[in-house]
């Protein structure tokens, strides 16, 4: 289709519009600019994070040997004399942890399975933001809750022996596994989603049961979100500060017993951030030194996770 | 049309030959048990959290927890309003430092960057580790930067900026799903008729994702009003009876005062304490309802 | 449709913001000259030891009832980090439960912050006791050290004295946060921090109060306001700082037996900080009723040489400002 020469041209002749840019358009630049700026906040996030961390955890490494650090067996920065062994803190991050994920992760992946496999449509629109609100409140209230009502409940039916202490680690490890269950559940559920209907089909029609289909088929096909999940939600009972800053207590020493008090990384800076030390002083810079480590953990457990959600989003797509 | 008959099956009557098992075994059953007990499980949990909370702070579910200040001398005059108008103070400051920034680095994510170019890449994995570090070191963040550095001190303009980059990611994440939702139909469209890509942004993509960027933020703010332990360091934790009058003011918000009330040792600031969750967790029920309705009013199907 | 959308999150935000200041007050500049009887405004700003913040908090509330516009923050970052604040010219007043060191001096000298100290109270540092302890109704010092000194393999009662039962020792008392522990550790141990870290710390003084009264050989120390609040729950041992046996109460602090647990609690408010009339007028309000304000706190008043002394410091101050 020709276009007559008579409509593109002014009356010198000339052709009307062009189809390049006679000049580069400077106000899409300026909101380009902008707009990654914008973006750039969040590296900038990093960065401050990264630059506040390192210097007072440089002076504290030069007057604290790694070695006392890593393998002392007693935390006891402000006694004297301060011991900086950072094991108990490491003792009381970890038992925490597993109590939490062996809370979380046999409810929150039966839950998904439950909701992915065998819920009606109409079930699974109630229950799942039912759940969701289980990861909506705020830790505060979790820390509440474990020291108010389920340290009493457990000292009150525990059967033998002495039973939990007012602060010990099992009512906040059970508390956190709670809240961490929809972290757990949505993303094996999302994981268990992708899994392509053929192959239940398939199972099926070689004549499985469902629970079959559901262990057998469905959940190692999963797998690997399914295991992105279980890491993400370790890194989450790892980084979360108020209820076991509440429910948990206080301990210097290397404690594996859930029923005591115990102390995590996080309940330690809460204490001592919030607390009474001089903030300039060396011993604030053990806060700064234990942030630095609970920064560089979370940091490796997450690049772990995003590495398992990579792979299993590829199988599929 | 041909009948079954025709192509050689059977009549119904003659097809009664059960392919499975004719009783569930009672394996199944108690897994099918298993299941919805775990999912009861957490509910139950729930509903046994709201309930205690709710009983607890019943006593003093009145209106002094709104009218009156903080009193550590005579809790039965102890109120949270400075609290409750800190948390709103600091909602509205997070909000506007926080949703521009974030809603502008969606569109730039989704609409603008190269995705092979390596400093985008780098913008995306950061955010992805941003959203996984502990709430408490974005204090750390705060106090050693935000408060010392630029000396803004322990004031609630510090913890707004806190909280800010604290659910940043939240933002982001939320407003380009919002953004990538928008059919490229739309886009097309309004290029096709000569619109610059900012004015196709701004007229049409934008307002077709506000439902989306809505509900996203708002689930930001909420998330940001509920968190304790990065204003713990900020110096949250101290005896504040009065309402924030300015952004260098000093303040504290409803999660700092509960646990605050919760390390007092006398019993009426326990009860004190589970009051003030009622507020909070009314305050966040509202918020998080907005957001329902939003979505669900307003949600564009395409 | 559009005005809509955006109608709605643009009225949240506002209705929020709206709320907001509705709600604070406004922001009138305090009149400078003024008397007591002027409605003030302004800000003090006072941290320190967390020991001393319940006075200075009581303090606040009270004066709040004449002065409703003046904010008084009360911050607890401990007495050592109080005193790094206040050197740096960021608060108005210091809450000490010690008196100021050599170093914080010098701090404050380089920066030029003249003060003044001032007691306002007296604490009694209380060990307590189950209240079926009939053994232990008075410890001495040394005993007392025993127990709590670092390395201290003491695990029952009769390793602390031979006539008492063999009953499981358990200890209670508080974080290394407190300024109580440094004080305690300090009188009985020798040294501020130096304690046997195999005890029951915790920050909340219930944990103590239940802790001790749920084993019959607990024992555990805090401030004298919590054993008040705790009298039936709790024994309180009597001190043998080598001149006898001396029972905690008010008389005993004020007239100076009960050692060496008993101790004044301090402000240091500064001279700069003193010629806002705000300050001044917390600063009187504070020195001309501690006797309510310490009862109100459930802490010991001062007696009748230390309250002279409190005047003429107050007086010395002021003129101070003045100037």
């Amino acid at each position: 289709m020709t276009v007559a020469a008579e409509q593109v041209s002014t009356a010198s002749g000339a052709p009307r519009g062009s189809l390049r840019r006679s000049r580069p358009r400077y106000g899409e630049l300026a909101i380009q600019a902008v707009l990654l700026l914008a973006a750039l906040v969040s590296i900038g996030t990093t960065v401050g994070i990264v630059y506040s961390l390192i210097p007072p955890t440089i002076d504290f490494f030069r007057q604290v040997s790694f070695a006392e650090f890593f393998t002392g067996g007693s935390w006891a920065p402000l006694f004297e004399p301060p011991t900086y062994g950072f094991l108990p803190l490491l003792a009381g991050t970890l038992v925490i942890t597993a109590i939490a994920v062996l809370v979380a992760v046999p409810l929150g992946l039966l839950a998904a399975i439950y909701l992915s496999e065998y819920a009606r449509p109409g079930l699974r629109k109630t229950f799942k933001p039912l759940l969701e609100i289980l990861a909506g409140i705020p830790t505060v209230v979790y820390g509440f809750f474990a020291l108010a009502f389920v340290t009493p409940l457990l000292r009150g039916v525990w059967p033998v022996g002495e039973g939990p202490a007012i602060f010990n680690g099992l009512a906040a490890g059970i508390v956190m596994g709670v809240m961490i269950i929809p972290t757990v559940a949505s993303l094996s559920e999302d994981a268990m989603a992708a899994v392509p209907q053929s192959l239940r089909d398939g199972a099926f029609a070689l004549g499985s049961t469902k629970m079959v289909v559901s262990l057998r088929v469905v959940v190692p096909a999963a797998l690997s979100g399914i295991v992105a999940a279980f890491v993400l939600g370790i890194s989450r009972a790892i980084g979360e500060t108020m209820i076991v800053t509440i429910a948990s207590g206080i301990s210097t020493e290397v404690n594996w017993n859930p029923l005591q008090a115990m102390q995590t990384m996080t309940a330690f800076i809460a204490q001592a951030g919030s607390g009474d030390i001089p903030v300039q002083s060396f011993d604030y810079k053990t806060v700064f030194a234990v942030a630095a480590v609970l920064f560089v953990i979370t940091f490796l457990i997450n690049a772990l996770s995003i590495r398992l959600v990579r792979k299993y989003r590829e199988v599929y797509e | 049309m041909t009948s079954p008959a025709e192509v050689g099956i059977p009549p119904r009557d003659e097809r009664a030959v059960r392919l499975g098992p004719t009783r569930r075994r009672p394996a199944e059953v108690l897994f099918h048990g298993l299941l919805l007990t775990s999912l009861i499980i957490g509910l139950i949990f729930l509903v046994t959290l709201l309930v205690y909370v709710v009983a607890r702070g019943w006593p003093r579910l009145d209106a002094r927890l709104w009218e009156n200040f903080n009193s550590i001398r005579r809790p039965e005059r102890a109120g949270a309003q400075a609290a409750i108008f800190g948390t709103i103070w600091v909602m509205g400051l997070t909000a506007l430092l926080c949703l521009p920034t974030g809603i502008l680095a969606a569109i730039y994510m989704e609409e603008y960057a190269d995705k092979t170019k390596w400093w985008n890449r780098a913008i995306e994995l950061n955010l992805q580790n941003l959203a996984a570090v502990p709430s408490i070191v974005y204090g750390i963040l705060g106090l050693g930067i935000i408060a010392r550095q630029f000396g803004l001190g322990t004031s609630i303009i510090t913890a707004a900026i806190t909280l800010s980059l604290l659910v940043l990611p939240v933002v982001v994440v939320a407003s380009r799903e919002a953004i990538r939702a928008v059919p490229s139909t739309i886009r097309d469209g309004s290029l096709a008729l000569g619109a610059t890509k900012w004015q196709t942004i701004w007229k049409q993509i934008l307002p077709a994702a506000i439902p989306g960027i809505a509900t996203g933020s708002i689930l930001a703010l909420s998330r940001a009003i509920g968190e304790a332990a990065p204003l713990l360091l900020l110096g949250a934790v101290t005896f504040v009876a009065f309402n924030p009058d300015s952004l260098t003011s000093a303040y504290t918000v409803l999660p700092i005062q509960i646990y605050d009330w919760i390390r007092q040792s006398r019993e009426e600031f326990q009860v004190l304490a589970a009051a003030a969750i009622v507020i909070l967790l009314a305050i966040l029920l509202l918020m998080n309802s907005v957001a329902i309705y939003i979505r669900n009013r307003y949600q564009k199907r395409w | 449709m559009k005005l809509q959308r955006h109608g709605l999150v643009a009225g949240l935000l506002a209705s929020a913001l709206l709320l907001a200041a509705c709600g604070g007050d406004d922001n009138t500049t305090g009149s400078g000259s003024g008397g007591q009887q002027a409605q003030l405004s302004g800000a003090v700003k006072v941290d320190g030891s967390s020991t001393v913040a319940p006075l200075t908090t009581a303090a606040a509330e009270f004066f709040a009832e004449q002065q409703s516009k003046v904010r008084v923050t009360v911050g607890t970052s401990g007495t050592g980090g109080g005193f790094e604040k206040f050197c740096n010219g960021e608060t108005d007043v210091s809450d000490a439960s010690r008196p100021i060191k050599d170093e914080e001096i010098a701090a404050c000298k380089a920066k030029n912050i003249a003060y003044s100290e001032l007691v306002v109270a007296n604490d009694a540092l209380t060990v307590v006791v189950n209240k079926d302890n009939t053994w232990a109704e008075c410890l001495t010092t040394d005993q007392l050290k025993k127990m709590w000194e670092p390395d201290s393999k003491v695990t029952s009662w009769n390793q602390v004295d031979p006539k008492f039962p063999n009953e499981p020792l358990k200890l209670f008392g508080p974080g290394t946060d407190s300024g109580t522990f440094d004080y305690f550790t300090d009188e009985i141990n020798g040294k501020e921090g130096a304690s046997r870290k195999d005890y029951q710390p915790s920050e909340d003084d219930n944990v103590i109060v239940t802790g001790v009264s749920g084993s019959k050989g607990g024992l555990g120390y805090f401030g004298y306001t919590y054993f008040e609040e705790n009298q039936d729950k709790l024994t309180a041992v009597k001190v043998d700082g080598g001149s006898g046996c001396v029972e905690p109460s008010a008389a005993t602090v004020q007239d100076g037996t009960y050692k060496p647990l008993a101790r004044p609690l301090f402000i240091y408010p500064s001279v700069s900080a003193m010629k806002r009339p705000e300050v001044a007028a917390f600063v009187d309000y504070y020195v001309a009723n501690d006797g309510k304000i310490a009862e109100d706190a459930k802490y010991v008043p001062l007696n009748e040489e230390q309250r002279t002394k409190l005047t003429t410091e107050l007086a010395s101050l002021k003129s101070k400002a003045g100037s």
